[in-house]
């Protein structure tokens, strides 16, 4: 669909979302402790929005958000996320838009 | 024969009373039951009772002697049969009321009954979830939801085969069982957590918030819940690494790297939570003290309980995946040995939920 791949091709980091995902918002909260401040695109305030919805389902996103794409291209959901960071690749996906510095962890 | 109250409808023509009499009745009773008293018409049955017969006798006296006066008395004789009609309708509806009041503690008995019956399925519901999943006698489970009740039976059975599978990996570790042979016995208890894992995302589907509570885990299990299951960042740190021995430098940084990144997901998982129980309060919440029915914040709050479901399965998700990266950092035998740690750690936590439960208790 291409309102999905122009807004991803023009942000960086981008969530497909909806306002009252919860979910979403956790993923929101792990990349900004990354140092991203990602594009976050409300898809229940779109009027495009079950467009997207449906397109993002097509896709393999059964959220169908939060819809996670990192340089244009699909990433993936809540899982593929998680899974990408405990292995250390989501750091190294993201590092050419990390804007802030990293939060210490103890 | 006209009877000077007209509050009840004479029995002739129906059993008892009009049922809304009745209803309006059981209203009165209800708060007097406590008491236990009878009804003060009851009291003025029998005073009633007394009354009539020294009525009756005296009547009974007086119309003999009108009879035998009978020009002069007959003015006395009709306030007379008048008392003596209206006393005999006086008792009728004591009697009346009586029967009523017995009838109604009587349903009252077998409500008092039933509700003993539910309290006690209850209880022992209750004491079989939180102390005894570790005990075989899992099989009663008095649980309404099949999914639940499912769960439960096949939780039971995992923690027997777990159980098997630590004496297994015990033995196998104090034996010289070549790597290949003992990666059979970590590939197969990890598989043995992912099947649990898939247990309880179908039990999320079935009762989210059976989940949450962790009720099929005994109480010092329970004392560490985090969305539904152990919290894996914890599990690596406390359990694990400190029993992992011969870590190259590279395996001790990837696991620094994991336990940070595990802390890092479960904080936004946290944070997550939060939010949903702030959206969750705040539609409950909704309109209150307004007229009107609660039924659409009801409505509103069913819908974001997908959500928590959705939590849970992101939760075991994580866990799962946690697993899985060690099994990728660690060696064959760390694995088994990490997997040995981790199988004694929960017995550990069952046999002091269990300790504590049948702990000696001061007599009141």
């Amino acid at each position: 669909m291409e309102k999905i791949g122009k807004v991803a091709s023009e942000n960086g980091v981008v969530i497909f979302s909806k306002s009252t995902c919860c979910l979403c918002y956790a993923v929101q909260i792990l990349f900004r402790d990354l140092g991203v401040q990602p594009l976050v695109h409300e898809i229940d305030h779109d009027p495009e929005g079950k467009d997207i919805e449906k397109a993002l389902m097509r896709m393999g996103c059964s959220g169908p958000v939060p819809a996670v794409y990192i340089g244009g291209k699909l990433v993936g959901s809540t899982n593929e996320v998680m899974s990408l960071h405990l292995s250390g690749s989501l750091v190294q996906l993201l590092r050419p838009y990390q804007q802030t510095n990293l939060s210490s962890h103890d | 024969m006209n009877s000077t109250t007209t509050q009840f409808v004479p029995s002739r023509r129906m059993g008892l009373y009009e049922p809304v009499h009745q209803m309006s009745m059981w209203g009165d009773f209800r708060n007097t039951l406590l008491d236990s008293s009878p009804p003060p018409e009851l009291m003025l049955e029998v005073n009633a009772n007394l009354d009539n017969q020294s009525e009756d006798t005296t009547s009974h006296g007086t119309f003999a002697a009108s009879h035998r006066n009978d020009q002069e008395a007959s003015k006395p004789d009709d306030k007379v049969l008048r008392r003596l009609a209206q006393n005999r309708e006086a008792a009728r509806k004591s009697r009346l009321r009586k029967k009523a009041y017995v009838q109604q503690l009587e349903n009252s008995k077998l409500r008092l009954i039933q509700l003993e019956q539910e309290l006690n399925r209850v209880r022992q519901q209750g004491l079989c979830v939180g102390g005894g999943i570790d005990t075989s006698q899992l099989a009663y489970t008095g649980n309404s939801n099949p999914g639940i009740s499912a769960f439960e039976l096949e939780y039971g059975h995992w923690v027997e085969e777990q159980n098997r599978q630590i004496s297994d990996l015990k033995n196998a570790l104090h034996s010289d069982m070549g790597d290949t042979e003992l990666q059979i016995f970590v590939d197969g208890g990890m598989q043995h957590y992912f099947e649990l894992f898939s247990m309880k995302v179908m039990a999320a589907r079935a009762d989210v918030f059976y989940i949450m509570s962790g009720m099929w885990k005994t109480s010092a299990e329970r004392f560490f819940l985090w969305i539904g299951g152990f919290r894996p960042s914890e599990l690596v740190k406390q359990v694990l690494s400190p029993h992992l021995d011969a870590l190259s430098e590279q395996q001790r940084l990837d696991i620094v790297n994991l336990t940070q990144s595990c802390q890092q997901a479960e904080d936004a998982l946290s944070q997550g939570m939060e939010k949903l129980q702030f959206i969750l309060a705040q539609a409950i919440a909704d309109g209150l003290l307004r007229e009107g029915n609660y039924l659409p914040q009801i409505g509103a709050a069913m819908n974001k309980l997908d959500d928590l479901v959705r939590f849970v399965v992101q939760a075991d998700h994580l866990r799962q995946e946690t697993l899985q990266q060690l099994s990728r950092i660690l060696t064959t035998r760390q694995a088994a040995r990490g997997l040995l740690a981790l199988g004694e750690y929960l017995q550990r936590l069952r046999a002091l939920s269990s300790c504590w439960s049948s702990r000696p208790r001061e007599q009141a």
